[in-house]
């Protein structure tokens, strides 16, 4: 498979313009890398929807978890499929028909049909990133854990988002 | 073109850009402005703790739901700086730093072993890790199998079911030996486990070990990186690239850990796993922590790394030439010296130079070793490496004192041998004090 690249510039602007974003298997076990993930990016300001139907109606770090995508009651603008690639399909066809932007799959999540069919419709696609990572990395947190994060920049402020 | 703001520039972004070169990579990484004050140097962050902005963000700190600083045994800004930035130098995805050297061994050996386990190492090592890793190792259950490196076999022939790495120094201590990294590589591979590279006396300026196949790169910083004899410093690196899941012999990492609430963490950080455990266990229970002060002296030593290494292997090759046309000279081990047999690895591996640490007997033997580390003016008589000042050493009686003859003469560390780490001193000059100690030692031997 090709290696995939996507420039700093645009995962930047992602992270910084969206804010509502449906994030398909979502675990309510807090040790479970979605938990992470969904708690840090709430902590930098996005509003993280749940989606999972083992935990339908449940509350997970303040938010209601639905059974699907085409159950959630409000506008989403980024779907983050935490998931196995084969399930990507059909999580990236409701994404498409509820009128997300952005198609983002994590860490190992790769289904290069599944991407082409999104951007066909106009939406953006990510793949194999972490958005927690991405946004830990460009904001320089990651560094603070020891980790290359290849950002080298003389400028003062790396804030991706205004709080 | 990344941009701040995130618009799009002129710049084709289709694929990746260039990378920074080394030098600016020694310079620049880990060390961007310091966000609160604009500071442009890594201010020394000498606290001990760090406030929480509340209850719930505390637990996301303790639970690592989150980045930042809890206590400065686990993490300071001053140290991930440096962290960061030697986890770029040697192009991998993530660092550890530890108090010393042999810190980093033991934080690196307690994430990959358990006890009744065994890993299996060159035996071409600074006199102190065999030590380490022969007596004090054995008492946490850990074994160590020692081989002949110059055979990449005998590591293949070493490995059982209870070996959870492989290790070795690439341009190894006490100098002169250059291990062919390649095919241990490979056999690390099929194993299915790690191969550890103590990359302290050559540094990622001279070879980059994940280039080769190493998963994980160990330094003494206190030796060049630092580089100039004025802090303890040792680190650990991951490639971010070995696969800890291939199998089960790695449960510290795919397993639930206790110690952690039952957080697995090579699933949860993928391929800074291995980092992460060491931060945030062993760091924690162990408690070999990088002083903030050391952390700012190293990082100033690294961003001269590239002029002092060309300047240190340029030194070196001088001396070794001298030494080599010296009558008084039994024998030289230097791999920057056609007549090596490791000149040939010492290309490959090395091409920028062959370190500047290296070993000669001088035909008066042990006597004349003793006489002439003894007559040394300019030169200093002490055991380190890799500091700006020229190095002299009798490894029998210091380095490797603790071995017995049989494994001092196998690690290259026999009675006759002298071990020197060329320092940044006018060439001349070292020439001159070796000049006159090498006449003093020939003068007592005549008498």
């Amino acid at each position: 498979m090709e290696p995939l690249y996507y420039p700093d510039w645009q995962i930047r602007r992602i992270l910084r313009d969206t804010d509502v974003i449906a994030m398909v298997g979502a675990s309510t076990n807090w040790n479970r890398p979605s938990y992470f993930a969904m708690k840090y990016l709430q902590e930098k300001g996005f509003r993280i929807i749940p989606v999972n139907p083992r935990a339908e109606g449940e509350e997970l770090l303040g938010e209601t978890v639905y059974a699907n995508l085409k159950d959630i009651p409000e506008p989403v603008e980024m779907v983050d499929i935490f998931q196995r690639s084969d399930r990507a399909p059909a999580v990236v066809d409701e994404a498409i028909e509820i009128g997300a932007k952005i198609v983002w799959m994590q860490l190992t999540v790769r289904h290069d049909e599944a991407a082409k069919k999104a951007e066909d419709a106009g939406l953006t696609v990510i793949m194999d990133r972490c958005p927690k990572i991405e946004f830990g990395r460009l904001s320089g947190e990651l560094g603070w854990s020891g980790i290359n994060t290849r950002v080298i920049t003389s400028r003062r402020s790396k804030q991706i988002r205004a709080h | 073109m990344m941009s701040d703001n995130g618009t799009k520039t002129m710049v084709d972004d289709s694929k990746p850009a260039k990378p920074p070169g080394f030098e600016t990579l020694a310079i620049h990484a880990g060390a961007s402005p310091d966000p609160s004050t604009g500071a442009r140097n890594v201010p020394i962050y000498q606290s001990t703790a760090y406030v929480f902005d509340d209850v719930d963000h505390a637990a996301s700190l303790f639970n690592l739901q989150t980045f930042g600083y809890i206590y400065s045994r686990i993490g300071n800004p001053t140290v991930s700086a440096l962290e960061e930035k030697v986890a770029a130098l040697e192009n991998g995805r993530a660092a550890v730093a530890t108090s010393t050297g042999h810190a980093a061994q033991m934080l690196a050996m307690y994430i990959l072993m358990e006890p009744g386990a065994n890993f299996v190492s060159s035996i071409n090592l600074y006199g102190g890790s065999i030590t380490q890793f022969t007596h004090t190792f054995k008492k946490f259950g850990w074994h160590c199998k020692f081989v002949d490196p110059a055979d990449p076999e005998n590591f293949r022939a070493a490995i059982d079911e209870n070996t959870k790495a492989l290790f070795l120094e690439l341009l190894a201590n006490p100098g002169g030996i250059i291990v062919d990294i390649e095919p241990i590589a490979d056999i690390a591979r099929e194993a299915g486990i790690p191969l550890i590279v103590d990359n302290t006396t050559a540094t990622p300026y001279l070879v980059q070990p994940f280039d080769w196949g190493a998963d994980i790169v160990i330094h003494s910083m206190t030796k060049f990186l630092g580089g100039h004899g004025n802090a303890m410093g040792g680190i650990v690196v991951e490639s971010g690239r070995f696969d800890w899941g291939q199998n089960d012999k790695f449960p510290s990492l795919t397993q639930p850990d206790p110690a952690y609430h039952g957080l697995t963490f090579h699933e949860t950080f993928g391929d800074f796993g291995f980092s992460t455990k060491g931060r945030a266990v062993a760091l924690r229970d162990l408690g070999p922590t990088l002083a903030p002060m050391n952390a700012f002296l190293i990082l100033t030593g690294i961003e001269t790394l590239s002029l002092r290494m060309a300047r240190h292997v340029e030194n070196a090759q001088a001396v070794a030439e001298y030494l080599d046309a010296h009558p008084a000279v039994e024998w030289i081990s230097y791999a920057g010296l056609k007549s090596s047999p490791y000149h040939k690895l010492a290309k490959k591996y090395l091409p920028k130079g062959a370190g500047s640490l290296f070993t000669f007997g001088l035909k008066g033997g042990y006597e004349a070793g003793i006489r002439l580390v003894e007559s040394v003016e300019l030169i200093s008589h002490l055991a380190n490496l890799g500091d700006t000042r020229t190095l002299i050493l009798h490894p029998a009686s210091t380095t490797h004192r603790q071995l017995t003859e049989e494994q001092r003469i196998a690690a290259g560390a026999g009675p006759d041998v002298v071990r020197i780490s060329v320092g940044l001193e006018t060439v001349d000059d070292i020439i001159a004090d070796l000049d006159q100690a090498l006449s003093h030692a020939l003068a007592k031997a005549a008498e």
